[in-house]
């Protein structure tokens, strides 16, 4: 917290620069929530805001020449390689964690409990009739695992052959596709096995669980002797991954009360998933939410801008 | 090419001997070729022309380092951007966000944008002014549509880019046909150039020009005018060529100049071929919007991806059909200015002159001053908004819970019956099989020269690498493409015959073809999981609306005479259809081929969103990754086959038309 202190008492929005800070929307609801509360709070610090619409991967190209200012979600799991290209130039930035973490791993329905009573423990899916369980016609007897866009990564395929699992690793496109198909089986009550990722709406409406894999370590990905499978690597679950806020480099120079505030952003798992659900499943709009969380933690945000 | 006509074969041997010579071998490599040569069915690694680096070191050198002395490349670039971007921030704050002092959050309003009212209204005195009560109608309807399901800010933004991207397109166009039309070498260098900007996926090339040309709408709309001009040049240059000599003789008796020439006697009597130019600019740029909208052009098509994400099917599609019902409205508006007939001009002062102006700013003013004092004239409220809310998502949950395993059933079939096999088939032919025969059949069909080229392009594709993934794009889209086909044939044929149909025939293609695919691919999800047979639905549903439209055009131009001598002689209909109809459509028909084969490689991109593991795939991962270098290989091979597919019709077509009398070259 002193740390905190001290950077709100060099922060002072007179010397930041008047032009808009260009902040980025993607297209998922968790990300809308919290760029639009960082954005809430700089315009309480006086500085000047503007949304802009850009692709999560795409975006980089634009935070590199400065034509975008902070990008508030990048996450561990899916963004690292191209964070890493982008800050390797050093036109790049990481504004460091959002305090929030992401979860991925395989989930399942509740209702597919019955048929593989074992679960949430790994090691049931080993046994044939509860894979044939998550079967369909392309894939029997073998169990069908939808995982994320290759472009995810996430080592399934390398996951299922280490731990010598009876599935069959199926890549879903985008997570919109993911979703769908989770949802047309939810309708069904038809079995389904797929990549979930969390914070997110789908764990909230849906009731379900992760399956639990041996923990992730450092080592399992790169030792192959560790873990169960003395030979391969990946014989472990998917590793918990921060959530970056990242921006153009000369944010700290042009705005340099607002990159402290930025920096000194944090926020929990539980409230975003809260958040999520209210805008998601409760038709609540974005503006509303993120209005209730400002009014309602002054004493959090407020120092931040130096208050 | 030179020769239209077919190669007759070696002399003294029957046609088919030729045929088989090729045949054989290739089929033999095929079977038993695998132990021996190896090297002809995989590119060997060692060989592979390390081109994706080669290209990945050119853009960073154009980026950071290309300079012409007084500036750099970038610095050139940028300033087209900001040329590009004055008439934009102009259209879209007469739009969308009014005029402001400042910029983002402290921005001041100086004035508000237009009124919805008033730009109802003058889009409607338009249709009135151009093609009557009935337009001013219709075009009425489809802005109204737009306020009515809330989707009118939007809908202004995607407007505005449009309005700018479209006549930068139809005018950038003209002048590349202008020039090709003007001179033989300029219309034989930038034809290959035109292919690969039609051809490559938006994806390949989208970082680049997010760097060079700056992130925002500006470069959306550069990305949109690459994909959205190329049918402009082909159709001037085409339609230049095809005014009659009679008229430019008459032309040059006159004593016009090369200027008057071109203004006065040729662009006025090619204006109906040309406006079939602008209507693809507009509905091309229209197909762009979903993509614009992930690189900060915001709009319609930012609605329809986040609404997705949720999956809301409804708001999807609400956002979707506000699209549609845009492009529906400037195609019809675009379509009447240009048939509209020059009137005697009206006499009296400027106000009598132009009436429908004087009423649309009339309208504009009134609308203006009477929104600061009622609100609800200014902007569209929300109390009257409309919308489906959850009805669509509860149709899909119906028809999910009681006919998916109906629907399961008939795509196994499929997938087990038709798409496997082939996929496998095609993924065991040898490369230089495929080489000698596609170069044969070009041989044959256009000239050596055709031969070569087809023989470089398919190479080229094994030798970087992408055999695999270039043979399971051919298997998804040459399915896709046999079953465009076969809907679009029947399906032409009864709407070349009835007017009453066709317009009705016409509203559903150009919703297939403006419709964002992602509306109805993530139901088809829902409904047949992720996969092959999925993206085989939205390409089938994509490319469908070519093989009609080129149908019915080629069926309803067939000379009535011929079909009277037909009758005359006794024909009966279905000889008619088959012996005299068919026949003679069959050059527009191929071009409907041509244009569905393009529909469909087009689609990869989307598709690769429902996994599939092809060059769209290839593509879609180098963007994620942002290697530029591996995402213009993939795309350049996604250019190749078109560029194959594209010459081998294009010589068949012309052989068709010598054999038909119809007259040579139609480029």
């Amino acid at each position: 917290m002193s740390a905190l202190a001290l950077a709100a008492a060099g922060s002072a929005g007179a010397q930041d620069s008047a032009d808009p800070i260009k902040l980025t929307l993607h297209d998922w609801t968790g990300q809308l929530i919290t760029t639009q509360l960082m954005g809430k709070i700089l315009q309480k610090a006086g500085n000047n805001v503007e949304y802009v619409q850009a692709d999560y991967l795409a975006q980089f190209a634009g935070l590199e020449t400065g034509d975008l200012d902070v990008a508030m979600e990048m996450w561990e799991t899916t963004g690292r390689e191209a964070m890493d290209a982008a800050t390797a130039t050093g036109k790049v930035e990481n504004f460091g964690p959002t305090g929030m973490k992401a979860k991925e791993e395989w989930w399942y329905p509740e209702y597919m409990k019955e048929k593989c009573p074992g679960l949430p423990n790994w090691e049931a899916l080993k046994d044939p009739a509860c894979a044939e369980a998550f079967s369909t016609a392309e894939t029997a007897p073998k169990g069908r695992y939808l995982g994320g866009p290759v472009t995810w990564g996430g080592f399934d395929d390398e996951r299922v052959e280490a731990l010598d699992l009876p599935f069959e690793v199926i890549h879903a496109g985008t997570d919109a596709a993911l979703f769908a198909e989770l949802e047309s089986a939810y309708q069904r009550q038809a079995p389904i096995m797929l990549w979930i990722y969390a914070p997110h709406w789908a764990p909230a409406k849906y009731k379900g669980e992760w399956v639990e894999f041996p923990e992730y370590t450092p080592e399992c990905y790169n030792d192959p002797a560790w873990g169960s499978n003395p030979d391969m690597a990946y014989d472990c679950g998917k590793p918990f991954g921060e959530i970056w806020k990242v921006g153009w480099a000369g944010v700290k120079d042009k705005w340099p009360g607002a990159y402290e505030a930025i920096k000194a952003f944090t926020i929990d798992n539980d409230e975003m998933g809260q958040m999520i659900t209210e805008v998601d499943l409760n038709g609540k709009t974005v503006e509303e939410v993120t209005d209730a969380w400002i009014a309602a933690n002054e004493g959090r945000w407020k120092p931040w801008i130096g208050q | 090419m030179a020769d239209a006509t077919a190669i007759p074969g070696p002399r003294g041997l029957p046609r088919w001997a030729g045929w088989g010579l090729v045949l054989l071998p290739c089929a033999a490599l095929w079977l038993w070729g695998a132990p021996a040569a190896p090297w002809a069915f995989d590119w060997p690694k060692g060989w592979t022309i390390p081109a994706a680096r080669w290209i990945t070191a050119f853009t960073r050198w154009l980026l950071n380092d290309a300079t012409f002395g007084l500036f750099t490349f970038q610095e050139l670039t940028r300033f087209v951007a900001g040329v590009i971007d004055a008439p934009y921030r102009i259209v879209l704050s007469l739009l969308s966000t009014g005029f402001l002092r400042g910029e983002g959050s402290t921005a001041v309003e100086i004035t508000p944008p237009l009124s919805w009212v008033a730009v109802i209204v003058s889009f409607a005195l338009l249709g009135l002014w151009a093609g009557g009560r009935g337009l001013a109608l219709l075009v009425a309807a489809c802005f109204l549509f737009i306020a009515v399901f809330g989707q009118w800010q939007s809908a202004m933004v995607t407007l505005a880019s449009i309005l700018v991207a479209v006549p930068l397109g139809v005018a950038g166009g003209m002048a590349l046909g202008v020039l090709a039309w003007r001179h033989l070498w300029f219309s034989r260098a930038i034809r290959p150039v035109l292919d690969l900007m039609q051809t490559i996926p938006v994806f390949a090339y989208l970082v680049p020009i997010l760097f060079l040309f700056g992130f925002g709408p500006t470069a959306a709309v550069v990305a949109t005018l690459i994909y959205a001009m190329p049918p402009m040049t082909r159709v001037t240059e085409l339609a230049l060529h095809r005014v009659p000599p009679e008229l430019s003789d008459l032309g040059r008796m006159v004593g016009c100049t090369r200027r008057q020439m071109l203004w006065r006697v040729m662009v006025p009597s090619a204006r109906e071929a040309l406006m079939v130019g602008v209507n693809q600019v507009i509905m091309l740029s229209l197909n762009m919007v979903i993509i614009a909208s992930m690189i900060g052009a915001g709009g319609l098509g930012f609605d329809v991806l986040a609404a997705l994400r949720r999956l809301d099917f409804g708001a999807g599609l609400e956002a979707g059909f506000a699209i549609v019902a845009l492009a529906v409205a400037l195609d019809r508006l675009s379509q009447a200015v240009a048939v509209r007939g020059r009137g005697a001009p009206l006499r009296g002062g400027p106000l009598a002159r132009h009436p429908y102006l004087v009423a649309s700013l009339v309208t504009i003013a009134a609308a203006a001053a009477i929104g600061f004092v009622i609100p609800w004239v200014q902007s569209y409220p929300q109390a009257w908004q409309l919308s489906t809310g959850t009805f669509w998502s509860r149709v899909v949950e119906w028809i999910n819970v009681n006919f998916f395993d109906t629907l399961e059933a008939v795509k196994n079939f499929f997938l087990l019956n038709l798409l496997v096999p082939f996929k496998r088939f095609l993924a065991g032919l040898p490369w230089l099989g495929v080489a000698a025969l596609l170069a044969f059949a070009g041989w044959r069909s256009g000239g050596w020269r055709l031969g070569l080229l087809i023989a470089a392009l398919v190479t080229l594709i094994a030798a970087t690498g992408q055999w695999e993934k270039a043979m399971i794009t051919v298997y998804l889209c040459g399915i896709s493409v046999a079953i465009a086909m076969l809907i679009g044939l029947p399906i032409g044929v009864l709407a070349a015959n009835s007017d009453r149909l066709w317009s009705w025939v016409r509203v559903i293609i150009d919703t297939l073809q403006t419709l964002p695919s992602f509306v109805y691919l993530m139901p088809a999800v829902m409904l047949f999981r992720v996969g092959d047979f999925t993206a085989m639905i939205a390409i089938v549903a994509f490319a469908v609306a070519p093989a009609i439209r080129y149908t019915v055009l080629g069926l309803k131009g067939v000379d009535p005479r011929l079909i009277e001598a037909g009758r005359a002689m006794g024909c009966s209909e279905a000889q008619i259809l088959t012996r005299i109809r068919l026949k003679l459509a069959l050059p527009e028909i191929l071009l409907g081929l041509n244009q569905t084969i393009m529909f469909a490689l087009s689609m990869l991109v989307i598709t690769a969103l429902v996994g599939t593991r092809d060059l769209g795939q290839e593509v879609y991962i180098a963007l994620t990754k942002a290697d530029p270098g591996r995402g213009l290989v993939a795309g350049l091979a996604v250019a190749f086959i078109a560029i194959v597919a594209d010459r081998l019709i294009h010589a068949g077509a012309q052989a068709a038309r010598g054999r038909l009398g119809l007259g040579g070259s139609s480029t």
